[in-house]
């Protein structure tokens, strides 16, 4: 298998404001974030042959990526919608890199947009699948995301004794982050104490256990480490890439207390020949705060059943070992779906984050995840190609 | 989906015999013919070898609970009283199944706690296998 790491980057970077609702459709505002991208990598927008979209789950057969070309007036050699909800902006990425491995196109703009609500909160099709999961799930009430991610919170805790509290700051790290961030629904601190005295959801999760719910967009395109050396800002190399599906939703999971993270960091620091103590910077998907922790052991970057203490007094705030959802994450910034952890993770590789940069920021982890915790994707972005 | 109404399963060819062997007080699994793996939720094939040939088998409904939420606030719809246990049921035959545990006071519920199952009526001929501590059965 070819080794593809350092061979690809991203060169442009476009992100829309982001609120809980906003006055812009989901079509203006994906627009907005393309257009932007396009001119942050300084491209013409014919330059751009390729284009993956996040797909409408209230309109799967919308071909949002064409309709898109489309809207921008361009003709892709190569489009495609991606329809894992919290997995798609990861899956973009490695998709993108092997349309151009492949030969298939050479620019790719990738793009989603989300409004309203949160993606995971969308189409219920209880019932209509052919597999009829929901019906093994949502009559007992298992109808929403944080029941899911609850159960698997519940089983680390009994299991590795880890508390309410460490999950709380979590949110203390990522909210204190968003405070930095222009761009950021929740900017006001909270906390410990705040986190505990926030309102029980699902019971291990608190209200503040939980990701926003948001209206934005973003995009960013990738092309050749070739091509990238001639565009207008400083690329952020594609190191390493890893995927995994080890389970589709938590009823199916042998063991709750690993995630798909393992298999695709793993993966991934492979390609990139690189290990997790050369990370400086980590944006993990973080739905509900456990997600960070869990993803935090299955990457290596502490041992297993040691993320409660890892994420304790600051080590995962800006000035902590390792600095975690710089931007304020789906948890304070904003929840559309993790793909300004992926904007966020180049703005810090380009030393471009202005209040929250992370000193010196070479190499940059960054996480998709869906499926209840079983579906993972691990980037490896750096400043350098190796 | 409108709020009144509950949310029940709808049988499929796949999950037809799971439900009506509820229907029958009865908690069925597949047990695959060539491996003998059991499944669960209901599949056409066996994950483990991929054989399609399996029997129906019922299961002691015995079990322990392998994890649990409280959900505090009805979600999405939801329109059964809270706060109300969700969890996982580790079953003695090993897989996992997703299910409430009832009459049990919030804090006594445990991981490891052994349940066991009984059928609830939830609409027009389905049941909705639910477990209770197993020194209530």
């Amino acid at each position: 298998m070819a080794n593809v790491s350092g061979k690809y980057a991203i060169v442009g970077i476009g992100e829309t404001e982001v609120g809980r609702r906003l006055d812009k459709t989901i079509t203006a505002l994906g627009l907005q974030a393309a257009v932007a991208a396009i001119a942050d990598a300084g491209l013409e927008k014919d330059q751009i042959d390729g284009l993956i979209t996040h797909q409408q789950r209230s309109n799967p057969q919308a071909n949002s990526s064409a309709l898109l070309a489309d809207r921008l007036g361009i003709k892709p050699a190569y489009i495609n919608d991606i329809s894992l909800s919290g997995g798609a902006a990861g899956t973009m990425v490695l998709t993108a890199v092997g349309a151009i491995e492949a030969g298939l196109c050479s620019t790719v703009l990738c793009a989603s947009a989300g409004g309203g609500q949160a993606l995971s909160r969308e189409g219920r099709g209880h019932g209509k699948l052919a597999t009829g999961w929901e019906d093994f799930m949502h009559p007992f009430g298992g109808v929403a995301a944080p029941i899911h991610y609850a159960l698997a919170a519940r089983r680390h805790m009994h299991v590795y004794g880890t508390t309410s509290r460490q999950f709380g700051a979590i949110a203390v790290a990522c909210r204190k982050h968003a405070g930095l961030n222009p761009n950021a629904q929740m900017k006001k601190p909270i906390t410990l104490e705040d986190h505990q005295s926030s309102r029980m959801i699902a019971d291990p999760f608190r209200l503040l256990d939980c990701s926003l719910v948001s209206t934005g967009a973003g995009a960013w395109i990738v092309t050749s480490a070739e091509r990238a050396r001639d565009l207008a800002k400083r690329p952020a190399y594609i190191c390493g890439m890893g995927s995994a599906a080890i389970f589709s939703g938590v009823n199916y999971a042998e063991d709750l207390t690993s995630v798909g993270g393992r298999e695709s960091s793993r993966r991934a620091f492979e390609m990139a020949r690189l290990k997790p103590s050369d990370v400086d910077v980590a944006e993990l998907y973080d739905c509900f705060t456990y997600v960070v922790l869990v993803a935090l052991e299955d990457y290596g970057f502490c041992k297993k059943g040691e993320g409660g203490a890892f994420v304790e007094n600051g080590r995962i705030e800006l000035g902590g070992e390792l600095p975690v959802n710089t931007h304020g994450g789906l948890l304070s910034q904003a929840h559309v779906g993790g793909i300004f952890h992926i904007t966020e993770a180049v703005t810090q590789l380009r030393g471009a984050a202005g209040p929250r940069q992370v000193k010196d920021a070479e190499v940059a982890a960054v996480s998709s995840q869906c499926g209840q915790l079983g579906i993972h994707v691990t980037l490896l972005l750096g400043s350098s190609p190796n | 989906m409108e709020k009144s109404k509950k949310i029940l399963p709808i049988p499929n060819p796949d999950t037809e015999p799971f439900w009506k062997g509820c229907a029958n007080r009865k908690l069925l699994l597949q047990r695959c013919a060539a491996c003998q793996a059991y499944r669960h939720p209901p599949s056409p094939i066996c994950h483990n070898c991929l054989s399609p040939e399996h029997q129906w088998v019922e299961a002691s409904g015995q079990g322990i609970i392998y994890s649990y939420v409280i959900a505090h606030e009805a979600l999405r719809g939801w329109t059964g009283e809270v706060p109300y246990v969700v969890a996982i049921i580790e079953l003695s035959e090993g897989p996992h199944m997703i299910s409430n545990v009832v009459g049990t006071p919030l804090d006594h519920i445990k991981i490891g706690m052994p349940v066991k199952v009984f059928f609830e009526p939830a609409g027009e001929e389905i049941f909705l296998p639910k477990f209770r501590a197993a020194d209530k059965a």
